[in-house]
């Protein structure tokens, strides 16, 4: 297990490597940052002392080594625009983006999962069908359309939920969070619903297969033969079971909400990393895209990491016998 | 004597999938009496697993019982309400599958598996369940059975893991446990130890057991009486010694001289030519005159029931027993 | 064939979805003679049309059905055409995705080694992190413009298609005729032609099918963030995009029949999909 997991530690750290070099490289082939930070009739001079200042008349190899460095010192650059550290501009987003996405994956995970399994232990029953078409819808409609028909309905036409901005917050240990108050609430409810949508499909068709399969199987049928309810099987043998592919999708997929947060982020204007991204590529605010992206890239392989291993402490047979082929 | 423990009249379960109703048990009638080992032989097909499947009543669709009843202790279990069948299902009938590593789940400890299974006849507390399952596991011949409990199924040896399913049958002293070839997955040397187990523990507890096998040589070395399972019917019935004996049916016939140990040594092994029809479009009359080579005109009619003492056959042309 | 369309009508939702791609397909390729005006030629547009709700007769004497966008264009113009963007950039897309991909996933399984590990590596890598991020990325690092875009789209897609034709490859690859026909001499593009391919049809139609309609959302989301192609030929994405600012004062045509429009079209291309996915999966079939 511990080999295991220094394994796994390495491939993250090279994959980081990996990604923060695409990630610069990238990012710093795009126009000229320069014209977007001083104005146009600047003479000549201030021109090529911010060119130096920022180190842009390097060359790009050099710019990246600089940048690996100040990276292992947790320094991400400042921004061009806003004029502070990149790293403080980020983490004081971040809280916003992790309370949004954590609350969309719950929302997915709750409600998905029991639908999902109902759905494949019925699944010719007119719910289940009904359930389908509801995944199928959260699949395939983009999160950006969802977000405005929910704006739509809930914002304009009821009245009864806030359409944007992120309302007050509580402070708990430094950082401001939106459920902790019932106001808070209902400013988060919309955009965590947004954001779920997706991943309850998943949640739904995942559940869905898994049951489907699981009932047919023989575990299943002894179950039943020793006199199990339906209720116990589905609940106890059934859900765990099927939980190992779930826990790594939700984690996987915990990830890819930070990205589509992005989206979220710009309907209801909720003052996360996405936003900021969004913001720093329109005025092509270079630290801060290459910053969020190291981050975020970093999130993901922290949290591939983790899902890894949970996956070994749920499954006995990876646990013990070490890895099962 | 007394009632029988089950009586089985004229039971049909068939399957309507898309391309046609399968029959695959087809007025199937037996009975059984308290303590008695019947063994149920067939090929693969031949409709002994779902006969076994419809006494508990887990026939999955899109199959169902489509006629019959199976009277269990004096009660009709066709049509009782699912809640009712469930009382029954590992109280009273237990069952035994055929692959222990299929059967458990593989994600649980067998000590949890047990007590949902306790617990799902009264509710027996937490410990009362793991000491009931413990007791159990120990009457199985598991070595350090309470420390077992917190094992996974993997971590057992395949014999080891059907005596735990051999377990969770027991536990609540049925009066009926129905084993579908629950050794066929195993070695050699543990098939006859399970056996031999099984064999005691029916009879110690006088739990009646129906052995389900293709195996007619295993059925043979357990069973008080056998039933010969051919295209969905039972087509021959009677005492184990007296059907090994001298069979009345040429497909028991062709099943014996198919068995390596009723060879002498140096004989050639008789197959049975051919294989087990298509249960969508059964011919009308004798199922297995395809194959038969007694087979006359007449066998394209229904073949009436034969009997003699204490036994049943379905043929036209029954093998006389030899005096 | 003929026992596949059999199977797949008895699924008469799938039936009307496949009915419903048919129909937006030839309404985009017949966009310009469909619609009373082009609503890219701004010689067109007058700004006193701008913004009225559907049923309005405008300055040029025609009803605009859906109403008119900010600009005065009229919507059901601007749909068809943004439709025909939409639907040009996700079958791009996507058959430049499919084509790279397949063509990658085969050629891992077949050549194995380290090609097989390198390939795949990088595919699973790029799988686990978020296409839209990617292709955000990408579109910020090219600019604006339909091939930057195809390109991102690509990007963020091709792997999909190498997962599913490295999948069905190297089951192919175990299989016995397969090895077979490897042990004669014939030459090894000729197994990849004759056997592997073909067998790895069936599920990259499937992937592609919804890839399609992945990348359409893709875009559209693209364009809605601002991202996507320049605003003088707006595709849905930016439709939807201009007319949420007025969505809050009632204004809601703007964006919601465009909306309308992309949702039904890529739902449409799901359920075929799924339909096709369901047929294709042999271990659904009973």
């Amino acid at each position: 297990m511990l080999g295991y997991v220094i394994q796994r530690l390495i491939q993250a750290a090279i994959v980081m490597l990996a990604m923060s070099a695409l990630v610069f490289v990238g990012v710093y082939a795009i126009g000229n940052p320069i014209d977007v930070l001083i104005s146009p009739d600047a003479t000549q001079d201030i021109r090529e002392a911010a060119i130096r200042h920022y180190g842009l008349d390097l060359p790009l190899w050099q710019q990246y080594l600089a940048f690996l460095g100040r990276l292992l010192q947790g320094d991400l650059g400042r921004s061009f625009v806003l004029n502070m550290p990149v790293l403080d501009l980020v983490l004081s987003r971040l809280p916003a983006t992790l309370e949004l996405a954590l609350a969309s994956v719950l929302i997915g995970a709750f409600i998905g999962i029991p639908l999902g399994v109902y759905a494949g232990y019925r699944p010719d029953s007119v719910l289940s069908r009904a359930i389908m078409a509801l995944s199928v819808l959260g699949f395939s409609v983009p999160t950006f359309w969802i977000g405005l028909i929910l704006i739509l309905t809930f914002a304009v036409n009821l009245g009864w939920l806030p359409a944007g901005d992120r309302g007050p917050t509580v402070e708990v240990l430094g950082v401001g969070w939106s459920f902790l108050t019932w106001e808070g609430l209902q400013f988060l409810a919309l955009p965590a619903l947004n954001l779920s949508l997706f991943k309850l499909a998943m949640m739904i068709r995942l559940s869905r297969a898994g049951t489907r399969e699981v009932m047919l199987s023989d575990t299943v049928k002894f179950a039943r033969a020793a006199g199990l309810s339906e209720y116990t099987i589905l609940r106890r043998h059934v859900l765990r079971l099927i939980s190992i592919p779930l826990v790594t999708v939700f984690g996987l997929e915990f990830g890819s909400t930070l990205a589509f947060a992005v989206v979220t982020e710009t309907i209801f204007s909720w003052p996360g990393v996405g936003k900021l991204i969004i913001d720093s590529i329109t005025s092509l605010d270079r630290p801060v895209m290459v910053g969020y992206l190291v981050l975020v890239a970093f999130l993901f392989v922290t949290i591939n990491l983790v899902v890894d291993l949970t996956y070994a402490l749920l499954d006995p047979r990876l646990r013990r016998g070490g890895r099962a082929a | 004597m007394s009632a029988p423990l089950l009586e089985v009249r004229d039971l049909r379960t068939h399957f309507f999938t898309r391309a046609g109703v399968v029959k695959a048990v087809e007025g199937v009638s037996f009975t059984l009496e308290r303590g008695e080992i019947l063994g149920l032989v067939g090929e693969s097909g031949s409709g002994k697993t779902v006969t076994g499947f419809s006494l508990i009543g887990l026939v999955d669709p899109p199959g169902r019982i489509a006629g019959g009843s199976i009277r269990f202790d004096g009660r009709d279990l066709v049509g009782l309400p699912p809640g009712e069948m469930r009382a029954i299902r590992g109280k009273r009938i237990a069952m035994v599958f055929q692959d222990p590593a299929a059967t458990l789940n593989p994600v649980m400890t067998i000590g949890t598996q047990m007590a949902l299974a306790v617990q799902a006849h009264g509710g027996a507390g937490e410990r009362a369940a793991r000491d009931l399952a413990g007791r159990t596991l120990a009457r199985v011949g598991i070595p350090d059975a309470a420390a077992r409990l917190d094992a996974y199924p993997h971590e057992f040896s395949g014999g080891m893991r059907q005596r735990v399913a051999i377990a969770v049958a027991l536990l609540h002293g049925p009066e009926l446990i129905i084993a579908d070839e629950p050794t066929t997955a195993l070695d050699v040397s543990i098939q006859a130890q399970i056996l031999a187990e099984m064999k005691q523990l029916a009879r110690q507890s006088g739990t009646a057991l129906i052995w389900i096998s293709h195996d007619l040589a295993t059925v043979s070395s357990l069973a008080d009486r056998v039933l010969v399972m051919y295209a969905g019917r039972i087509v021959e019935s009677g005492p184990v010694s007296a059907v090994l004996r001298a069979p009345l049916h040429p497909y028991t016939r062709g099943l014996l001289d198919s068995l390596p140990a009723m060879a002498r040594p140096g004989e050639k092994l008789n197959q049975i030519p051919g294989s087990t029809p298509s249960l969508l479009s059964l011919p009308p009359g004798c199922p297995f005159a395809p194959r038969c080579p007694r087979a006359t005109e007449a066998c394209r009619t229904d073949p009436p029931v034969v009997t003699r003492p204490g036994r049943l056959a379905l043929c036209h042309h029954p093998l006389e027993a030899a005096a | 064939m003929t026992s596949f369309w059999q199977e797949y009508r008895e699924n008469w939702i799938a039936v009307v979805a496949l009915a419903v791609v048919l129909l937006v397909v030839a309404a985009a390729l017949l966009a310009p003679w469909i619609t009373p005006q082009d609503p890219y030629d701004l010689a067109n547009l007058n700004l006193r049309d701008a913004r009225r709700p559907p049923g309005f007769v405008g300055s040029n004497g025609y009803v605009h059905w859906l109403g008119t966008d900010a600009q005065g264009r009229d919507l059901f113009s601007a749909i068809l055409y943004g439709l025909r963007i939409s639907l040009q950039m996700g079958i791009a897309a996507g058959a430049v995705a499919m084509a790279l991909g397949a063509t990658l996933g085969i050629l891992a399984a077949h050549a194995g080694g380290r090609i097989e590990q390198a390939i795949m590596r990088v595919v699973d890598l790029q799988l686990s992190f978020p296409a839209i991020l990617l292709a955000l990325v990408l579109v910020a690092v090219l600019g604006q413009g339909k091939v930057p875009l195809v390109i991102a789209l690509v990007t963020a897609q091709y792997a999909y298609f190498a997962r599913t034709a490295y999948g069905a490859a190297t089951a192919e690859r175990q299989k016995d005729y397969v090895e077979a026909a490897r042990a004669t001499p014939l030459p090894g593009h000729r197994v990849v032609f004759r056997h592997i391919l073909p067998n790895c049809l069936p599920p990259l139609i499937v992937v592609g099918t919804v890839q399609v309609a992945n990348a359409i959302a893709l875009e559209a989301t693209l364009s809605f963030l601002g991202l996507g192609l320049p605003p003088t030929e707006p595709s849905l994405g930016m439709l939807i995009a201009n007319g949420f600012q007025y969505m809050m004062s009632g204004r809601t045509w703007i964006s919601v029949y465009p909306g309308v429009a992309l949702i039904v079209l890529i739902v449409a291309i799901n359920v075929v999909g799924d339909q096709l996915r369901d047929q294709f999966n042999p271990r659904l079939r009973r």
